[in-house]
């Protein structure tokens, strides 16, 4: 166990993959000379040459469709999409090919292709490189998300990836490659569809991934000093989406509030609250809540930012509100 | 042309024949509703498929169009598989789940079948890259139409396959019109092998009516991507006689043009120069008509015969299953 960075934590398990499988490589904009727009695969190129650690040119639908073609072909390709807004160039690329090409094949082929990508806001970028899409892609069935909110998750969801034969979705909250976390580099692969009580409570789970874990568990601090034990549910990935857990959790508790930086309207807190209705209403003593982000596409100024993401006091208040009517 | 090899003109000539007789029963099937869905037919653009596919070894890759009938038959996937797919059978060679536009053979390295224009070329970039990496000598070949080069996806894959100089021969089968829209009113640069210049590229052109210039040139083409020279672009240039697909009324094209492109049939072209050359009799080409249609109407009988996906088959595949 050691203390280490998210964004170490994923090089770890780029350079651990790189080193064990020569099927493994990876290309996107700027992640060799570079070293990545994060810096996630800094030093990668030096160790490993310009074969395995390849910079593409800015044609995101190619780069990633060449990562299907290279995965049916044997290859283990990790694919590098620097901001999920500029996924959106790939999306005939990962809707109409990553996703069907084993159903449409009559199971013929697989995809064994990793794409990982930054998601979120809170670095003042604005309207074009800060949104939460994470959700429109957790809708697509033949692909599968994860949405790594530690360090540990971080290195664990990659090496699971690249052990799966089918594509699989990282999407990173460029918040949190600063973000220490305890990190065990002999842990193998982390379970893919597989979600966690990041905080044992009573009174509500408060339901969440990526970016707003660390959001959550504030507030589940600030709750306790007045003595209400708010359960930390951390998704982890959307597709598969782990229902048992979190029905598991609102059985305990009988209250969820569902915290997610996408817009509320077709949110994937929609999903989850659905799932709720569909398996866990008559534990429920007060109707599902939301903490998601404002329905306006991301403003520059911080200040507006600020009030445009879901915030620690936003998701205390939801909890007070929700104990104080229905307590 | 001097020289006319009498066992290999007549087994283009097979091919040809068995596309265009495997299209008319589609057309007739479809119009009985065995076949549904869309049902983009090739006639007329035989020559293309049969040529191209002389050039290629079964080692190859292909990355086809959703008008692939042409290739896939050429590519030697039997006409059965091909026909109970489009029945939606589960003995059809994508179990039904595809169609007449998204056939798949993956012991034949054919990858589709792909129904988005464009769509398939950076996917053969990525085939050809795996190649690449694992240093085998084989050539994707990607078959695309005229359309296609107005796609964002045509620039891109051109580029990065120069770029990276990957084994891949672009094959733009150019038959004049993207669905309904003529050639000189969607591209600014109608002339489709001089946009390889733009990236570097080595390309040619090529008469797609005649089945031995298409498989020169791409013998040719091949032969350059196979020695590891980079990418290459072969405009092959063909003409549709049937509609786009079956819901198309052909407003767009004057009944004269295509009576005009029906003089080149590709079939009556090497027909006559076969009898020209004096290796082809009435005889072979009447058991040529014979033995392709028992093909077809065995490949009917596959497909009435083959059996239904069971609906509890539904959600399989959409993910790998681990035991």
């Amino acid at each position: 166990m050691s203390k280490m960075t998210y964004r170490d934590a994923i090089r770890s398990a780029l350079r651990e993959a790189l080193r064990d499988d020569p099927r493994v490589f990876l290309m996107g904009e700027d992640v060799g000379g570079y070293g990545g727009a994060f810096k996630v695969s800094d030093g990668l190129l030096e160790e490993f040459g310009p074969e395995r650690v390849r910079d593409t040119p800015l044609s995101e639908n190619t780069f990633l469709g060449a990562g299907i073609g290279a995965a049916l072909g044997g290859m283990r390709p990790i694919v590098e999409i620097m901001t999920v807004n500029f996924s959106l160039l790939a999306l005939d690329q990962i809707v109409n090919n990553a996703a069907t090409l084993r159903h449409m094949s009559g199971g013929q082929l697989s995809v064994p292709l990793v794409v990982r990508m930054t998601t979120g806001g809170g670095r003042q970028l604005a309207a074009q490189h800060s949104h939460s899409l994470e959700g429109w892609f957790g809708h697509i069935p033949g692909i599968k998300i994860v949405v790594p909110a530690v360090a540990a998750d971080a290195r664990g969801f990659l090496l699971a990836a690249l052990r799966d034969p089918d594509p699989v979705f990282i999407f990173e909250h460029a918040t949190l490659y600063p973000a220490e976390g305890e990190v065990d580099e002999q842990a193998g692969p982390a379970e893919i569809g597989r979600a966690l009580v990041r905080r044992a409570g009573d009174a509500v789970s408060v339901i969440t991934y990526g970016g707003t874990l660390g959001k959550a568990l504030q507030a589940a601090d600030e709750l306790a000093v007045d003595g209400i034990q708010a359960e930390v549910v951390d998704l982890r990935s959307l597709r598969p989406l782990d229902t048992e857990t979190i029905l598991a959790s609102v059985a305990k508790t009988h209250r969820a509030v569902i915290v997610d930086e996408g817009w509320r309207t077709g949110s994937f807190a929609a999903e989850v609250s659905a799932r709720i209705m569909e398996g866990g209403f008559y534990s429920l003593d007060a109707p599902v809540a939301r903490v998601c982000s404002a329905e306006v596409p991301m403003p520059y100024a911080k200040h507006m930012e600020d009030a445009a993401l879901p915030q620690v006091p936003a998701i205390v208040g939801a909890v007070r509100e929700m104990l104080g009517a229905h307590g | 042309m001097t020289d006319i090899d009498r066992a290999h003109t007549l087994a283009l000539l097979r091919q040809m024949l068995l596309i265009r007789r495997f299209e008319e029963k589609a057309a007739e099937l479809y119009s009985v509703g065995k076949i549904r869905g869309f049902l983009h037919l090739y006639i007329g653009e035989e020559a293309v498929a049969v040529g191209t596919m002389q050039a290629l070894t079964p080692e190859d890759g292909i990355v086809a169009t959703y008008r692939e009938h042409g290739q896939a038959l050429a590519r030697g996937i039997p006409a059965g598989s091909l026909m109970a797919e489009m029945y939606g059978k589960a003995n059809g060679c994508s179990r039904g789940r595809g169609g007449s536009m998204h056939f798949f053979d993956v012991s034949r390295r054919f990858y589709g079948g792909h129904a988005i224009v464009g769509g398939g070329l950076p996917v053969a970039v990525g085939l050809a890259l795996a190649d690449e990496l694992k240093a085998l000598a084989r050539v994707t070949a990607c078959f695309f139409g005229d359309g296609a080069v107005a796609e964002g996806e045509f620039h891109e894959s051109l580029n990065l396959a120069a770029l990276w100089k990957l084994p891949v021969l672009f094959l733009c089968e150019n038959n004049l019109y993207a669905m309904g829209t003529a050639l000189a009113r969607h591209q600014s640069q109608p002339d489709i092998r001089r946009k390889a210049d733009a990236y570097g590229m080595r390309s040619d052109a090529a008469d797609g009516m005649d089945v031995l210039a298409v498989e020169e040139a791409t013998r040719r083409a091949a032969d350059h991507v196979r020695r590891g020279h980079g990418p290459f672009l072969l405009e092959l240039r063909t003409y549709r006689f049937r509609a786009h697909s079956t819901a198309d009324p052909e407003l767009y094209r004057r009944r004269e043009e295509v009576a005009e492109w029906k003089q080149r049939d590709p079939i009556v072209l090497l027909t006559a120069r076969m009898q020209a050359a004096g290796v082809l009799s009435a005889a072979d080409l009447a058991s040529l008509e014979v033995s392709v249609a028992g093909e077809i109407d065995e490949a009917v009988r596959v497909a009435e015969t083959g059996p239904w996906e069971p609906v509890e088959d539904l959600t399989r595949d959409v993910y790998t299953e681990t035991p």
